[in-house]
Formats: C-alpha cells, structure tokens, sequence
C-alpha cells in the first residue's frame, strides 16, 4: 500500500508538469509528425498518408548543403565558446580567491542571459557596419583603406553573435564543476611535482568534462535549431535548417516544413543522445 | 598571502575583454539612443538628446510598443508564477523515484534542447486544426512554459540535492503533517532559489522570441514587436527602445538579487541558537 502511494503521491506532485509537458511538447512533436506526410496545395493542407515531403527533402542537394552549413555553424560555435568559456570559468573557479569576489564576477558573466536575444544581435549594428566602429577604428589605424563589407551580413557576424549570445551557456556548467573539485587535489599535483599546465591537463580537464558535456550540449542543441540569428546576422543571405523551415511556414507549406522539421529533430536528438553518454545530468546539478 | 603567478594576470586580462564583448554592444546602443535629432544608426554621435526616446512615448507610425509592452509584461508574470509552482511541485515529486519519473525527465530534458521552432509550429498547427484562435495567453503562455519550466526544474533538482533532509525529519519527529512540513520547513528554506527560479520564469518569458513567433496570434509580445521594427525602422528609436527594456530587464534582476540578499541578511538575523551554547 505504501508503495502504491509513493508512486500516485509522486504523479500528482509532478502532474501541472506533466500535463504542460504533453499538450505543449509531445502533442506539437505528434502533430508534426502527423503533418509531415500530409500533402499541400498553394493555399491549404490536407490530410494525407504520403512520402513526397521526405522524397522531395532528400532529393534535394539544398537540403543537404543546409544541413551541412548548420553543422559548420554548431561546431565552429562550439569550439569558440569552449575555448572562451572554459577560460573564463578557469579563471573564476582557481584564480579568484574570495567567494564573494567569485559570485559578483560570475554574476556579471551570467546577467546578460536574462536580458533580450534581439537587442543583443541588434546592438552588433553600430560595431559591424559599413561605417561602424570596427571599420572606422581599422581605417583610422591606417590597417585598411576600404570598410570591410564581410563584417556584418556574413558568415563572420552569425558566428560571432552566436558566440556572443551563447558562450554563458558554457562558463556556467563549467564553472559549476570546477567549484566541486576538492582544492586538495591540486594541491596533492603540486606536491608531487606538477606544473600548473599539467595540473590543468591532467586534473582539472578530466574532472570538468560533465559540465563541459552540459555546456556542449546547450550550445550545440541552441545553434542548431536556431533560426532568427542566422536569418538577423547575415541579412538573410545564409541559410540554416531552422530558416529552411521557417520559410516553408511563411509560404504556408506546413507539409514540407514539418518534414524538414523531423529531420531536424532527428538529427539533434542523436547528437544529443551520443553526448548523454558522457554524463548523467542529473548527478552533477 | 601567496604571490598572484603571472598567469593570473593573463587570464584576468582574457577576462576583462569577455566583459567588454558581453556589455560593450548593449553600452553602445546605450549611447547611441541619445543621438540628435538628425542622428543616425552609427556614430558620429548628431548631437546630444531626448529626441529618440520622447519618439517612443509618442504615437508610432508602425506597430503598438506601449501594447506590447503590456502584453509582455502580463505574459511574463503569468509564466512566472506558474513556473515557480509547477516546479516547486515537480521537484518536490522527483526526490522520489516513482513509476515513469525517468521519462518525465527526459521529457523535460526535450523540452529545453528541442529546436524552438518545432514548438511554434507544432502549437500553431494544433491550434489550427482544432479550429481554435492562437493567442498569447493561450498558445503563446503553454509554448512559454516549454522553455521556462525545464529551467525551474533544474534549478530545483540542484536545490534539492543540497537540501538537508534531517529538517524535515524532526519536523515529522513533532508531529508535523506533511502538509505543515512541507509549509512551515521546506519552503521557508528552499525561499531564496524561489526567487531564482521567478526570475528565470519572468525574463526568460518576457524575453522569449522562437517559441512565441507563431503562437502569439494578432497581438505581439515586445520582442516580436522589436523584431518586427528592424525590418522597417531605420532610426535610433530602435536603440532608444533597446536600452529601455534592456535597463527594464536590469531592474528586475536587481530587484530578484536583493530579494536574496535581504532574505539571507534576515536569515542570519533570526537565526536559530541552536548548538551554540547559548
């Protein structure tokens, strides 16, 4: 009877949570699922049972140039905001002596996550312009005689702002491991004779890498279903899955976006699932 | 005190600059909405003035800010409640294992890694075919929650990893209810984290552009209001507006960070003497 009770107790706590969770998640995922292998017109959908989305979708070379991009967008995004987080949280966790000191810095680091996506991209304006700061300062330096044109609108601008929005996503988890590892283990590297950088090699990396896995996995599932930055930052001369998509949805082609939208999750669910064999999530909150 | 080694320098260098890359666009858009009348998008700066910002209290050729605003401001405080209780709930569920709690994680887990457009378009479509009207307090509010409440939830499965369960023990030890434990014990202490996750719910939602894009129905949330201006707008009444939510945004989260502050000078205040031999 006891035992019953846990576990009726434990639904009904979880229940508002569980209920949001099927309307809201599972109900959309069926729903596209369902749409995916529906037909279109110019002006409608219709219920149908049919695999010309998904013929269409992998008959097209695009479709495969897209997706490649999207990657080339997650990997070099992700290999920039691992380098720069991982830094920063190194230098937050070992360097900073005082916890006080710890938590403001890191509270700096952490507050432009709750401010607005949009702003940030928008305030990349006035630097990356034709007549923005970064060419005026290069022009005034005498280091160039023409304003850069592949500063804004490029491939360089959505990753940067990519960098720019989702780095914190990095300096958290690993800021958050490295805060757990018990002091005396350094100290017993440096007894035995360590240099810092193979202290840092050889203690601190292996102990870091379930928030780096934590951080890769953010960062990795953020680029790769995003659509607005990739869209904002290039001025809408660069493609990504999540644009593919979203322009499917503005022509009302729901079909095919929803086909393309499967793909995607299919995709990011398997790199997910490969780095959930990393790390268990829930030890290491 | 140990001699700082000369790495520390360096990386308090590295530091700094990931300071200035964080703050150093918002600063300049900060400035920049105070251009002159007949000032542009970038600098040299046309001037000093209000002009921008006196713009935005009056009546806009395109679009509804001050409604967007509102709408936005509503939406954020309705997702924040919710997602405070339904993961103070949630959280208090899974410190048990029970039938199905693993799947109801890794649904969560899905929840916050999905693509955020699969939810808009899932939620549109459903909405649509149902022959019901898609509205922010409706679609836009349940697409919110999907972003939000995985959050609220991580935060209370960190808090409740750290939580002491011998509280709760004597409290049951004196005859407590579960209901007087959970009152009087548990959440008078896991307070604090509460306002944490508030202060996800509210600007995670109020902030929220992906997941609202195609469930917001007729009327616009700020974001996709902002969104909607950088197509057409070409002034700095885009910067002026920007730097305005933007300190809107810094004020909540001071508010949330006093809140703490305040609830834990209180705390040691009124603190128990026990064990101290008093």
């Amino acid at each position: 009877m006891r035992l019953k009770n846990r576990h009726v107790l434990g639904w009904l706590e979880a229940s508002p949570l569980a209920l949001v969770l099927l309307l809201f998640l599972v109900a959309p995922i069926v729903m596209i699922v369902i749409v995916s292998f529906w037909g279109a017109t110019e002006f409608s959908i219709y219920p149908a049972f049919q695999f010309d989305n998904y013929e269409f979708l992998f008959g097209s070379p695009v479709t495969y140039r897209v997706f490649l991009a999207t990657l080339k967008y997650a990997f070099i995004t992700w290999a920039l905001t691992l380098a720069i987080g991982f830094t920063v949280a190194y230098f937050l966790a070992f360097h900073v002596r005082s916890l006080t000191m710890q938590i403001a810095l890191f509270l700096v680091c952490t507050i432009p996550f709750w401010t607005s996506n949009i702003i940030r991209m928008i305030s990349w304006i006035p630097f990356l312009g034709r007549n923005g700061i970064a060419n005026q300062t290069l022009i005034s330096w005498g280091l160039i005689d023409e304003p850069l044109e592949w500063l804004l609108y490029s491939d360089f601008a959505v990753i940067l702002a990519f960098v720019h929005l989702y780095t914190l996503f990095m300096v958290v988890p690993i800021f958050n491991t490295m805060m757990r590892i018990d002091k005396s283990l350094l100290e017993a590297a440096r007894d035995n004779g360590a240099s810092g950088l193979q202290t840092l090699v050889h203690v601190i990396l292996p102990l870091t890498k379930p928030g780096i896995m934590i951080g890769t996995i953010f960062v990795v599932t953020l680029v790769m279903g995003d659509f607005i930055t990739v869209r904002f930052m290039s001025g809408s001369q660069r493609a990504n899955v999540g644009r593919l998509i979203s322009n499917d949805i503005g022509l009302l082609q729901y079909p095919s976006a929803a086909a393309t939208a499967v793909v995607l999750l299919c995709t990011v669910l398997i790199v997910i699932a490969i780095l959930l064999r990393f790390v268990n999530i829930r030890k290491e909150l | 005190m140990e001699r700082r080694p000369r790495s520390f320098y360096i990386l308090a260098a590295f530091f700094a600059l990931f300071v200035l890359f964080l703050y150093g666009p918002i600063l300049t858009i900060g400035i920049l909405s105070f251009q002159g009348p007949q000032g542009g998008l970038t600098f040299p700066m046309n001037g000093v003035s209000l002009h921008w910002f006196r713009d935005l209290f009056q009546e806009q050729a395109v679009g509804d800010i001050w409604g967007a605003f509102r709408r936005s401001f509503a939406l954020g405080l309705m997702v924040m409640v919710t997602t405070v209780v339904v993961s103070v709930m949630a959280g208090l569920a899974f410190r048990k294992r029970f039938a199905g709690s693993a799947l109801l994680f890794y649904a969560a887990i899905t929840s916050l890694v999905i693509p955020s457009i699969l939810i808009s378009l899932g939620v549109g479509l459903i909405f649509n075919q149902l022959g019901l009207k898609i509205h922010w307090a409706t679609s836009g509010f349940g697409s919110q929650l999907t972003w939000t409440l995985p959050f609220g939830l991580l935060i209370m499965f960190a808090v409740f990893n750290r939580f002491d369960k011998s509280y709760e023990e004597a409290a049951r030890d004196q005859g407590a209810t579960s209901w007087q434990t959970i009152r009087f014990v548990v959440l008078p202490i896991i307070a604090p984290s509460l306002i944490g996750v508030a202060l996800f719910g509210f600007t995670l939602s109020y902030d929220e552009f992906a997941r609202t894009l195609l469930t917001a129905g007729s009327y616009n949330t700020l974001p996709l209001e902002i969104f909607g201006m950088t197509t057409n707008v070409t002034t700095p009444v885009i910067y002026a507006l920007g730097t305005l939510t933007t300190l809107f945004s810094f004020a909540i989260i001071a508010a949330c960070l006093l809140g703490v502050w305040i609830l834990g000078k209180r705390r040691a205040r009124l603190g128990s003497d026990a064990g101290k031999g008093v």
